[in-house]
């Protein structure tokens, strides 16, 4: 199996983790690291293709990092937010659209 | 074109300035009564010698007949042109003059009958409206223009028969009215419908010209359409079977009685049939039905009237019975005939009308100076009137000569012009005898019924109390001189339309040559021997004299009394003055069918059931049960949602690669 291959198959494993952890857990720390694994994932992803299609990939991810710290701020502000509000971060207790 | 034609529109023009006027006095200042009579009255006589001029214009130059004049354009949609436009020609001349001439007189009678009614501005707005449209009906040029004024004249009728709203009866009475005539307006416009789809056009001129080519003879486009027509006619006309709004139309004023009700209004049928007489004629099957309509119509109505107690009642089964009498002569092919009864008719029984309104009014006036509660209109409570009403009762007495048929008047000639033509007839086909022997029965009937009539209420002693016949006096003059302008009409109409074996023979048949020589050659020619004729008249005068000498032989004024001591009639003459119970059967065939229908399946079925139960509270009851549904995804839980976010993605990704 040659580098990209490889690469691939651990971006893929590295974002099938993250979505499982962002469905099955509960607590919003664990669930908001889940979706930066994802991301990190993705730019994995990105840096291994860029070796073969051009330094483009390697401009997005710096983007994607950008976006993912300015993502983080917000994330954890609200996740702050919502622990001062409801004294928990489990996510089955925050249901407050629940039909 | 005379130059008098051209002022025709002043005619239709003329009386609805009267009703916006009279209408506007009523709003602001109904107490202007000497206005209101001024006005109505004036627009009525102005309206009369336009006419009149008009006719006299017309008569002097009858090559350019017919002079239609177009005003303007009222419709354009597709192929279909109407134009607002009249029309003036021989036929109707002749109902131009009756129609304004009868109005003028009955306009100037109700200035007395109804001098102390508080709705006096109101019913002179009403009746000059009603002479507004009846012009607009006989002049309009086309099939359209003429349902203006047809419709416009029934909704006079039901304003005036209603006119003492207060009462439920009278309300009712113009409910019925108005119901009765939708039922037969609807087979006119079916009939509007089909010329269309048959000629292209609707003016009468383009129809009737196009008419030969268009249909076939005896086909069944035009036996559809003469029997739309003749339903039409049939609601308008009281015929057989919507006669029965007319007598209960008698719940109005008097005069409204005799000019709507008897002498206009109601002979648009017979008018309309002989307008469109080419039609009928192309339609041979159709004729023997408005025939025998006429026919059936007079006898049977002629029986009910034999034992009415309401003067008036008894005059609107005569008018019904009288009306068949011209439905018999269109029938039958004699148009000019037909039209001729119709004039002597608006004369004699106008004349009746406004008689026996004059006798109503002397006894209200009595029954009110005594706070009586008595019925002013039975019959049973007069008796001996002559000796306070001499002008009325004399009046009434031509009038009654006219409608028996005794010779020299008016009606004698008109009927039994009509009924010669059915003899005639018989040569085609024996159903006419049968029809001719209808209208005879019916013409004893008539000299019976009417000779009742007079006996009841002039002659014999007095039934109104003691105290009440010291108030009987005879009407002012503003009343009884109408009807003494009515009764030589009664009399001398007569020599408008003589029989062949007498000099001068046929001027209005001659006069209506232009309008019916259309449908000549569809009818073969009537010929009839002198000695037949003078047969036919014999018979006709001794029928006369028997049916009133029966009634002076059979009836006892003086045994009868009055309707508060009257005993309860038993056997046929219950039937007959319940009026064979048709209303009775109209109601359980027709009415409680149809108010069944309407509650329990249109109403509580069909409008609680399926409009508000299944579709306004089901598409209600829809939408909430899938909100219910669709709720239950709405979890609450972020991992639901981002489990369903995952999948649609993958479903998507799985689309598009």
């Amino acid at each position: 199996m040659d580098l990209l291959g490889s690469a691939l198959a651990v971006s893929a494993i590295i974002f099938s983790l993250g979505v499982a952890g962002v469905l099955l857990r509960r607590n919003a720390i664990i669930v908001f690291m889940s979706i930066e694994l994802m991301l990190n994932a993705v730019n994995l992803s990105f840096i291994a293709l860029a070796q073969q299609l051009g330094p483009e990939g390697q401009v997005f991810v710096l983007f994607v990092m950008a976006v993912a710290a300015a993502e983080a701020v917000v994330g954890l502000a609200i996740i702050i937010a919502i622990y001062r509000h409801k004294q928990t971060v489990n996510l089955d207790k925050i249901n407050l659209l629940s039909g | 074109m005379p130059t008098s034609v051209g002022w025709v529109w002043l005619v239709v023009v003329l009386p609805f300035l009267g009703f916006l006027a009279n209408g506007l006095i009523s709003l602001v200042k109904p107490q202007a009564k000497s206005a209101v009579s001024f006005i109505g009255v004036g627009v009525l006589v102005a309206a009369f010698a336009v006419a009149v001029a008009v006719v006299a214009g017309l008569s002097q130059d009858q090559q350019g007949a017919p002079y239609v004049l177009t005003y303007w354009s009222w419709m354009t949609v597709g192929g279909l042109e109407i134009a607002a436009a009249l029309q003036v020609d021989q036929l109707s001349a002749v109902m131009l003059i009756v129609v304004t001439g009868v109005s003028a007189l009955i306009h100037v009678f109700s200035v007395g009958y109804m001098r102390d009614d508080p709705g006096y501005p109101r019913y002179f707005a009403f009746l000059n409206l009603f002479v507004f449209f009846m012009v607009l009906l006989v002049l309009g040029a086309s099939f359209p223009v003429m349902f203006v004024g047809w419709e416009g004249v029934g909704l006079c009728s039901y304003l005036l028969i209603g006119f003492w709203y207060l009462d439920k009866v009278n309300a009712d009475a113009g409910k019925k009215a108005f119901l009765m005539n939708r039922i037969g307006d609807f087979g006119f416009l079916i009939a509007m419908f089909l010329i269309f789809q048959a000629t292209g056009s609707l003016a009468f001129t383009e129809v009737f010209e196009a008419a030969p080519e268009a249909f076939t003879i005896n086909g069944e486009i035009i036996t559809l359409i003469t029997w739309a027509l003749l339903r039409g006619g049939a609601g308008k006309s009281a015929q057989i079977p919507l006669y029965t709004w007319l007598p209960d139309a008698m719940a109005g004023p008097t005069p409204v009685s005799a000019l709507i009700h008897a002498a206009t209004m109601v002979t648009a049928g017979v008018y309309l049939v002989a307008r469109s007489n080419i039609l009928f004629a192309m339609a041979p099957v159709s004729s023997v039905v408005v025939a025998t309509v006429g026919a059936v119509t007079a006898l049977f109505a002629a029986t009910i009237a034999l034992k009415q107690w309401d003067i008036k009642k008894v005059l609107a089964y005569s008018t019904v019975s009288q009306l068949g009498y011209m439905f018999l002569g269109v029938g039958v092919g004699a148009y000019a005939g037909g039209i001729f009864h119709l004039v002597t008719h608006a004369f004699f029984k106008a004349l009746l009308f406004l008689g026996s309104g004059s006798v109503i009014f002397a006894l209200h006036r009595a029954y009110h100076a005594t706070h009586s509660h008595d019925d002013a209109q039975d019959m049973r409570n007069m008796g001996g009137m002559r000796k306070f009403m001499p002008w009325t009762f004399a009046v009434m007495w031509v009038a009654t000569f006219a409608i028996a048929g005794i010779p020299g008047l008016s009606g004698f000639f008109s009927k039994d012009g009509i009924l010669a033509v059915a003899f005639a007839r018989g040569h085609d086909h024996p159903v006419f005898y049968l029809l001719w022997l209808m209208g005879v029965i019916a013409a004893l009937l008539t000299a019976f019924y009417m000779t009742r009539l007079m006996l009841y209420t002039f002659h014999g002693p007095s039934r109104t109390g003691e105290g009440e016949q010291r108030h009987l006096a005879e009407a002012p003059w503003v009343m009884t001189g109408p009807l003494v302008v009515l009764a030589l009409g009664s009399i001398f109409a007569g020599v408008l339309n003589l029989p062949h074996v007498l000099p001068n023979p046929g001027w209005l048949e001659h006069w209506l040559e232009p309008v019916t020589e259309l449908s000549h050659r569809y009818w073969n020619e009537v010929h009839l021997a002198a000695s037949t004729e003078w047969l036919l008249m014999a018979v006709a005068t001794a029928i006369a004299v028997a049916g009133m000498a029966g009634a002076v032989i059979m009836l006892k004024p003086e045994k009868l009394k009055a309707a508060k001591e009257a005993p309860a009639e038993t056997g046929i003459q219950k039937v007959l003055l319940k009026k064979w119970y048709v209303d009775e059967i109209y109601d359980a065939l027709i009415v409680r069918p149809t108010v069944w229908m309407s509650r329990n399946v249109l109403w509580k079925f069909f409008d609680a059931g399926v409009i508000d139960g299944a579709m306004v509270n089901g598409s209600a009851w829809t939408a909430r049960a899938v909100g219910f549904v669709g709720s239950a995804v709405q979890t609450g839980r972020l991992a639901w949602y981002l489990l369903v976010f995952v999948i649609g993605t993958l479903v998507l990704l799985r689309a598009v690669m």
